[in-house]
Order: structure tokens, then C-alpha cells, then sequence
């Protein structure tokens, strides 16, 4: 009972625990009280002064997501008082808003205009203080774009990058009239520490932080008769795209995916999944070559522990907070990049298509991939590998600008080759699943024996948490790996940035020592990647995870190196993991940046 | 007529009295509850202008069972017409840190801080001997508590206790959501007192003469005598102590050069009193309440132009993040301009009214809320003056 306070919100006598706010009372009960600049991921700002509920015997409002209940309150959401300031703030936020909707990529998906739209202030009393003033739009990035004119101030996007991410690149600068959210001197984003997460976006209510869309370039390659269109399709997207189209978090819809992918006109509809059991092949080899030159060479010059390189975002990250330890990142490229490369060469090859004329699109949880992309380092084909990005909300506008209906799409299966994936390369797409994917393949090359683990679910690196450690003791290895006789391999799983740069502190302070680190840039991992369906929660990721884990429990194969067509790969193409041609295709280097 | 009574001036604060060592050991002998219970009864209330008592505030800290708390001395005086705190600090210094001491003694506080305006850095040579001084004397006397200085870069809303905690932690000097308030969770998110530099000169000075003594000064809902600072359309501007509870008046009549036709009490965020309002109108808290800053306007002046000013000033000085006070004070600015201009109709002037009176209810801190104080008080009063 002392744990629990009561009051009483419209007439409703409601009980929360202590330090619970207003809004979360209120809505424990279903009483809705519009908000704007709140978002559950972050801390209370209380800053939009939208959720302003009248407390009785208080002069003044108060702000229901910044005010913690108590007991004996009496809070009235929608009285005289309340609507009135309700108005007039909603009429202040539209009168600093560009509010040219029909001109705004959002349109449709802003939550300041489905306010304006529920209120139906029509009225505009104020004046409009956007034509007094001028704006600029920065549009250098690859990946964001960032325009201050539909910007409302209500910091999400600033929380976002300095709570989740500890990147900081965007920030509020000047007062008054002028207070802005702004990056270091104002560079543009592109110049600045921004990792290209897109996490921000994610979170941004209005149109002021969008991706930049590649949609037009798609269809106007798609209707080039001269080109051939290959699309793949990453991990964490099919889990995910259904809400882009109204269905609810968690469905799985691959093969409706594939399906519309198709009617849309793509000429060869693959899967960065396949890409994944060739990414597990070749990092989970260069682990275990790691560890043999540490362990029997003796040399010095190996970098361990060895990290993941899937998450574009984490590896700017790196590239700014840590240049030291980019030798312990691991060289392979990303399952995008590893697709595009080989895109361009083997399946071009064997298709009989002229790379030249081939155009190589991808559809991404991610807006960092689109960054990814355009790395000057990823042109080994001799094209730009991977040609267009597209985020998972792209993709759901292209189907809807193709008139589809995609709930009454039948269930297609992708194309052969770079088709075909095991379960393994499914769960890239939540946190811990690299790891888990290559724990599977490592563990048996090693041993010859399955990872010990019931139904190969490798369960301590799952979940949700920051930051998850875990080990394996290697036992009865196979003759070629006796070095690893009785070797605990120490793993641990971060994700979010604010997670990572928390363990890599803890590496390069020699506090932990581990030999394998999985770094996800966002939140859950790609299923919470900055270029998916808005809104992204910790309700919805934990949805999504779910559907990940419930398609690789259903896929006939598992394991990354049963993958017959990586199999085929190998033998036809590349030879071996790390091999010349794999090292030419495969593997990349990364660059020093600075830090601000 | 009892308001034409001359007002009775007092000569506390800037009195040579209770500036030494010994003074200051009489004074730390005192116990807790003395203190604050000698606080409660003077009736003292906050001098910077919202006017919380100071000895709840004391008290509250004091309650708090964490170990570490700290002593803040605001010293932002950044109200537009206010100039006693540098006054108090250039010429009876010593006094500032003595109460700063009493209440760290009071309240279990090992630290203690002073947040001077930037402008005021000039007076930095000066404290710092002062200091040296004091922290002899506080070793001497056996009390473990020192003061350091921390100066502002001329932000107004820094003057915000929360956004002065933020600016004093290096973080950018936003408001923050109260609750909790700073004598719960205030500089390093530990229970903090912080009070204006005059509150910590008359709280020293009550525990030394005595809260009877101090009490028969003033009314029953302003106690005590308090720094008034002066200027405008006077003959005598400067700083003045003066007995609370007087009329506008009595006010006008000592101040005023004959052809007083308002005063703007309280600096920008406070109130205007008209010419017809004077005789009613106390200056105190139970009428108009003030920081010390008295504004006279005689009748050359533009009342537009006051307002004008006082929302340009606001809508610079708004820290941005909260929507009524950053949108809301540049709407009020730019709405005036336009009525005045005929872009739109004087009923117009009812809108913002109406606006300014929300701003009120529903900003972030007392800088959006205070500043419908100024435009309604100018507004209803001198409305021709907006709009011809």
C-alpha cells in the first residue's frame, strides 16, 4: 500500500505506484491526453506543454508527463481551462511550423498535424512567424535530412541521440526566438559526429528530421528497360514492413514482401539473409583465425577481442570515439555490401547480365546503410556495389504508390541464387543474433558437434538488456583446433551506442576481456533500426524480436554453413572463407574521423 | 491621509554591524531549530521576488536525510532595473557570506556557492579577498564550509534556480520540471537552498536582532524592510531600504519628479501600477510584490514602447524550450507591432490578452508565467496608447 498512491483523474479514482506520472495514470485507464514532445524511450522533457491537465486547487496547469502523481489529486484532462491552453499551445507550435503538408514527406505520418487534425484548430489566430524568418535545410547527408522549418523544439530528436546513443551530434543552441537544434558550429550533418542511425528520425514528430528518400530513383530504374534490377531484402525488415500497411507489430510477412517486390517490377527479388550465412562464414572463420594467431603464434599484433561490423551506424561511431581499436572491428563488410559485391560479380556472371547495366537496391531497417553505400570503400565489383538504400517506411510508401493491397498478396518465395538463407541469418536482425549466428557456425567447425544448446537457441544472448555477457567452454575439439581445448570464449552483446561505447571503455581500459563482441547501433538491434515503421518502442521491438526468433525456429536450416547455396558459392567461387577472391570482395578497411 | 505619511527609511543591510569574526561566532552558536524557528517568526520572505519563506525553505533542507547539500547564493541580478545585489556585494560583501555560513550550519552543508552575474565580474578581486577573510575565519572558528564563485554569461533565465543549478553543472541553463524542487533536488540533484543575495544579509540580520525586533517592521504579509532599486523618471534614482507595506503613492510622492503616470514595479516580469491605481496599491505581497526594481514613467513616456521593449527583451531572454514562453513571448511581441501598425484590428489586443494569460498557467518556469504580469498591466491600462 505504501508503494501505491490514489487519485482521481476526471472523476476516476485510479491507483499507481509511486513515482508514476499523471500521464501514465491516466493512461492505465484509457483516458487519452494528447502529448508531443514525450516518447517512451526517453527522459521527461515537459517541454510542449501539450499533456497541460488542470490540478485542482493549483493556479497553474500542469504537465502530465512531468509531474509525478500523488495522493489525493484531482486532475481534470479535458475542462475549460485545460482546452483553452490546449488550443493556444497547439496554435503556437502550428504558427513556428511549416506547415505546407502536402509539400512534407511526412504527410500522413506527423504527429503534430494528427494534433491539429483531432482538435481541428482551424483557426490560425497567431500570426506566422515562418515567413518572418528564414531556415535552412541541410541536405548534405547520404542518409538524413534535416529541415529546421517543421522543427517544433521538442528535443526528441536531441534526447535520442544523447541518451540512447551518447553521439551528441545534434544539440539546442541559441534562446529565445533563435533556439534551434543545431550540430557543432552548425556544420551539416554529414560533417559531424552523426552516425547516420536515424534513430532520431524515428522519433521526430513532425517532418524537421526525415531519411532522404530514394523512392524516385527506384521507379525510374525499375521502368529503364536498358537495366536489370536486383532487390534484397535485409533481416529485420519483414518482421517489421506489415505496419508500414496498417497491420499490427510482430507479423511476419516475407512472403507478401517477395510478393509485392515482384508485382512492383524488380527483376530478381533476393535476400541479404543469404548474405548473412556468407557473413557468418567469413567473420566466424576470421574469429577463429584471430584466436589461433593469438593463441599459437603468439602474435602480438593480433587485435582481440575481434567486434562485429554488420551496423554501419556503430562503425562511424567507432571511427570517431575509438580510431585506436578499429583493428579489433572485424574486416568483413556488412551483409548489404557483401550482397552488392557479389551481386556485381558472381550472380552477374552467372545470370548473364552485364553488372555494368545492373542496378542493386536494398531494403533496409537502416538509414546508416544508405551512408553505407556511398563509402568510397565499396566499389569492388567495379561499380558501386550497392547502388540505392531504401528504409523499411519506403518501401511501405512504394507498395501503396503501387495500389497493392499487401494483406491480400499471396505468400511468394524469393528468387534462386542469393536466395536462400538459413535460420541463422534471420536473427541478424535482433540483438545477439550475430553472435548467435556465429556461435552455431564457430562452435561446430571447431568441435564438430552442434552448440549446446536446446533447440540450437543460444538463449543467454537474447533479450533485451544493454549489455549481456556470456561464455562457452570449448570441450573435445575436432584435431585442427586443439589450441581451443578447454578456452572459455567470452562473448558479450551491446546494443544502442550509449551500450557500446560502455563496453569499449571497459576493453580499452583492460577492465573486461572478451574474444567476441556483437555491436548493434540501435535499440533491439536492426529490428529497432532508425529507418523502420514510426512509431518504434520497446513494446513494439519486443514484438518484432519475437517474430524474428519464430521465423528462424521455423526454417529448415539453421545453420549458416548448411546454407546450400553458400555451400555452392564457396566452392564455384571464392574457394574459402578468407580466401583472395573473398578478401578482394568481402572485406573492407575503415577510416579515422574526429570527434566533434 | 495615513498613505501620505513619509515613508520610513531603514538602515539594516548596509550597516556596519555584524561583519566580524566574533559577530559571526555569536551568531553560529544558535542552534537549527532556533534559527529557522527565529526565520519563521520574522515572517521573512525570499527577496528576489517570488517571495517563498525563507525559513521553510531552511527547514525543508535541513529535513533532507541526504549527507551532501549545498548552499547557493543567487547573485544573477538580471531583472531588467534592478541593481541592489551588487550594491550589497561591492560594499557589505562579508555579510552575504556570513549567512551563506549560518545556513550551511543551519542546513548541514560543507559547500557553498556564489552565481555572479557576468557582468558583475568586476567585483571578483574584491570577493575574493573578502573570501580569503572569511575562510580564516571559518577555520578559525572550527567550521568545515567554503565558498567558491561561479560566474553566469549573461543569460536572464540563469537567474531561474533550476536553469542556475544546470548553468553551474556546465549543462546548458534550462528550467527544469518542479517537482522536485531544489530544496529536495537542487544543484548535483541534492537538496540545495538557494536564496537571493539580500535574503542571506536579512536572515543573518534577524538571527542577530531578533525576529520581535524585525517583525514590527512592515505588514502582516510583508515583513521587514527591504532594498528597493530606483530609476526611470525620478530626480533621486538609486538604492534605497524602505519599510514593506507602502502605497504606490506614498512611493510616488518621495520618488516621483511631479508628473509620475505609472510605475512599473518589479522589473519586466512584474506589474505596472497606473497613475489611478496608485493610492491602492501596495507595494508588498499582498498588492504588488518586488525584487527591488521600481520603474517611473512620466508622461513623455510611451507605455508602447515599455511594453515593446519588455517583449523584445522576452522573447531574447526565453530559453526556448517550453512552447508558450518561446512562441508565446514572440506572438505578443509581433502582435503589438501589428495592432499598433493597423495590420490588425485593437481586438486583437484581446487575443494576446487571452494568450498572455495562458503563457501564465501553462509555461515551464516563472519567466514564461511572469511575463503576461507586465502585458496585462500595460495593456488593459494604457490600451489607446496600443493601438493609436
Amino acid at each position: 500500500m505504501e508503494n501505491k498512491v490514489k487519485l482521481k483523474i476526471d472523476g476516476v479514482e485510479v491507483q499507481v505506484e509511486k513515482g508514476k506520472t499523471i500521464l501514465d495514470a491516466a493512461r492505465s485507464q484509457n483516458i487519452h491526453i494528447p502529448t508531443l514532445c514525450h516518447h517512451e524511450d526517453l527522459c521527461v522533457a515537459g517541454n510542449c506543454r501539450v499533456c497541460v491537465v488542470e490540478q485542482v486547487g493549483t493556479r497553474n496547469l500542469v504537465a502530465s508527463c512531468a509531474t509525478p502523481a500523488a495522493d489525493g489529486m484531482e486532475i481534470r484532462t479535458n475542462s475549460l481551462k485545460v482546452r483553452n491552453a490546449r488550443k493556444h499551445i497547439i496554435e503556437l507550435l502550428l504558427s513556428e511550423h511549416n506547415a505546407d503538408c502536402t509539400k512534407c514527406y511526412k504527410n500522413g505520418n506527423c504527429e503534430l498535424q494528427a494534433l491539429a487534425s483531432e482538435l481541428k484548430n482551424t483557426e490560425h489566430m497567431f500570426l506566422d512567424l515562418v515567413e518572418r524568418k528564414t531556415f535552412t535545410v541541410d541536405m548534405y547527408s547520404p542518409s538524413i535530412i534535416k529541415d529546421d522549418s517543421r522543427c517544433i523544439r521538442c528535443q526528441r530528436c536531441v534526447r535520442t541521440c544523447e541518451e540512447l546513443q551518447h553521439v551528441s551530434a545534434l544539440g539546442v543552441a541559441h534562446k529565445g526566438d533563435r533556439m534551434k537544434i543545431s550540430t557543432f558550429f552548425d556544420h551539416p550533418m554529414f560533417e559531424v559526429v552523426c552516425t547516420n542511425c536515424g534513430q532520431c528520425v524515428n522519433r521526430c514528430p513532425t517532418g524537421a528530421l526525415i531519411e532522404r528518400n530514394y523512392i524516385d530513383e527506384v521507379w525510374d530504374a525499375i521502368y529503364d528497360e536498358d537495366k536489370f534490377v536486383v532487390v534484397q531484402t535485409a533481416p529485420a525488415t519483414r518482421v517489421a514492413l506489415g505496419e508500414a500497411l496498417d497491420l499490427p507489430p510482430g507479423e511476419i510477412v516475407t512472403g507478401k514482401m517477395v510478393a509485392a517486390l515482384r508485382r512492383m517490377g524488380f527483376n530478381a527479388v533476393l535476400d541479404t539473409d543469404w548474405s548473412a550465412d556468407l557473413t557468418i562464414m567469413e567473420e566466424g572463420t576470421e574469429l577463429l583465425t584471430r584466436l589461433k594467431k593469438a593463441l599459437v603464434d603468439k602474435d602480438p599484433n593480433v587485435a582481440l577481442p575481434m567486434t562485429t561490423s554488420c551496423s554501419p551506424g556503430w562503425i562511424k561511431f567507432i571511427e570517431h570515439t575509438f580510431p585506436e581499436m578499429l583493428p579489433n572491428v572485424s574486416t568483413c563488410k556488412s551483409p548489404q555490401q557483401m550482397f552488392g559485391a557479389i551481386a556485381k560479380t558472381y550472380y552477374a556472371n552467372k545470370m548473364g547480365v552485364d553488372p555494368a547495366k545492373m542496378v542493386v537496391v536494398s531494403i533496409m531497417p537502416c538509414t546508416a546503410k544508405k551512408f553505407e553505400a556511398d563509402r568510397p570503400e565499396m566499389r569492388s565489383s567495379g561499380f558501386k556495389d550497392v547502388d540505392l538504400v531504401l528504409t523499411t517506411r519506403e518501401l511501405g510508401i512504394m507498395i501503396r504508390q503501387a495500389g497493392l493491397d499487401f494483406n491480400s498478396l499471396p505468400d511468394e518465395d524469393y528468387d534462386s541464387v542469393l536466395g536462400q538463407s538459413s535460420g541463422a541469418a534471420v536473427i541478424f536482425g535482433a540483438t545477439g543474433g550475430v553472435m548467435e549466428a556465429a556461435l552455431r557456425t564457430a562452435y561446430e567447425i571447431v568441435t564438430g558437434r552442434e552448440v549446446p544448446f536446446e533447440g540450437l537457441n543460444i538463449t543467454p544472448v537474447r533479450g533485451m538488456e544493454g549489455v549481456r555477457e556470456a561464455s562457452i567452454e570449448i570441450r573435445d575439439t575436432l584435431p585442427d583446433w586443439k589450441f581451443l581445448e578447454g578456452v572459455e570464449l567470452r562473448t558479450v552483446v551491446a546494443h544502442g551506442l550509449t551500450n557500446a561505447k560502455q563496453v569499449m571503455q571497459w576493453v580499452k581500459e583492460g577492465k573486461k576481456s572478451y574474444h567476441f563482441i556483437e555491436i548493434m547501433a540501435c535499440p533491439g538491434g536492426c529490428l529497432g533500426g532508425g529507418g523502420q515503421p514510426i512509431p518504434t518502442n520497446a513494446e513494439i521491438r519486443a514484438k518484432r524480436a519475437e517474430a524474428i526468433y519464430r521465423e528462424d525456429a521455423g526454417k529448415a536450416i539453421r545453420k549458416s554453413h548448411e546454407n546450400p547455396e553458400i555451400i555452392a558459392i564457396y566452392k564455384e567461387f571464392l574457394g574459402e572463407p578468407l580466401s583472395h577472391k573473398s578478401h578482394e570482395l568481402l572485406h573492407t578497411h575503415y577510416v579515422e574521423r574526429n570527434r566533434y | 491621509m495615513a498613505n501620505n505619511k513619509p515613508l520610513k527609511k531603514v538602515d539594516l543591510i548596509f550597516s556596519e554591524a555584524f561583519l566580524n569574526r566574533d559577530e559571526l561566532k555569536e551568531v553560529l552558536s544558535r542552534s537549527a531549530d532556533e534559527v529557522i524557528q527565529e526565520l519563521l517568526d520574522s515572517g521573512l520572505r525570499g527577496r528576489g521576488g517570488a517571495g517563498f519563506p525563507t525559513g521553510l525553505k531552511w527547514k525543508f533542507t535541513r529535513d533532507q536525510k541526504d549527507p551532501e547539500k549545498y548552499v547557493v547564493c543567487n547573485a544573477d541580478e538580471g531583472e531588467p532595473g534592478t541593481f541592489k545585489d551588487r550594491e550589497i556585494l561591492d560594499r557589505v560583501g562579508r555579510k552575504v557570506f556570513n549567512g551563506m555560513a549560518l545556513c550551511a550550519r543551519t542546513i548541514g552543508a560543507k559547500e557553498g556557492y556564489l552565481y555572479l552575474r557576468g557582468e558583475y565580474r568586476f567585483l571578483l578581486p574584491k570577493l575574493y579577498q573578502i573570501l580569503d577573510e572569511f575562510h580564516e575565519d571559518m577555520k578559525a572558528l572550527g567550521m568545515d564550509f567554503h565558498i567558491d564563485i561561479k560566474l553566469g554569461s549573461g543569460a536572464y533565465v540563469c537567474g531561474e534556480e533550476s536553469a542556475l543549478f544546470e548553468s553551474m553543472q556546465g549543462d546548458r541553463g534550462e528550467p527544469r520540471n518542479k517537482p522536485p524542487y531544489p530544496t529536495e533536488y537542487g544543484f548535483r540533484g541534492k537538496p540545495t537552498v538557494i536564496n537571493n543575495v539580500e535574503t542571506f544579509v536579512s536572515a543573518l540580520i534577524i538571527n542577530r536582532i531578533g525576529a520581535e525586533k524585525y517583525q514590527k517592521l512592515g505588514t502582516v504579509d510583508s515583513r521587514g524592510s527591504k532594498l528597493f532599486s530606483i530609476s526611470g523618471d525620478t530626480p533621486i534614482p538609486g538604492i534605497y531600504e524602505l519599510e514593506l507595506g507602502m502605497t504606490v503613492e506614498q512611493f510616488v510622492n518621495e520618488f516621483g519628479d511631479g508628473d509620475t503616470k505609472a510605475v512599473q514595479v518589479g522589473g519586466a516580469a512584474g506589474f505596472c501600477v497606473p497613475r489611478k491605481k496608485f493610492t491602492d496599491t501596495i507595494i508588498g505581497f499582498e498588492g504588488v510584490p518586488t525584487g527591488g526594481s521600481m520603474m517611473l514613467f512620466n508622461s513623455s513616456r510611451s507605455m508602447y514602447n515599455v511594453l515593446h521593449n519588455y517583449l523584445d527583451f522576452f522573447k531574447e531572454e526565453s530559453c526556448g524550450q517550453c512552447t508558450p514562453c518561446r512562441v508565446g513571448c514572440q506572438q505578443l511581441f509581433l502582435g503589438i507591432e501589428a495592432v499598433k501598425r493597423g495590420e490588425k484590428p485593437a481586438s486583437y489586443l484581446e487575443t494576446l490578452l487571452k494568450l498572455s494569460q495562458t503563457m501564465k498557467i501553462t509555461a515551464k518556469c516563472g519567466l514564461g508565467q511572469s511575463v503576461g504580469n507586465s502585458f496585462h498591466s500595460i495593456v488593459n491600462n494604457f490600451r489607446e496608447e496600443m493601438i493609436y
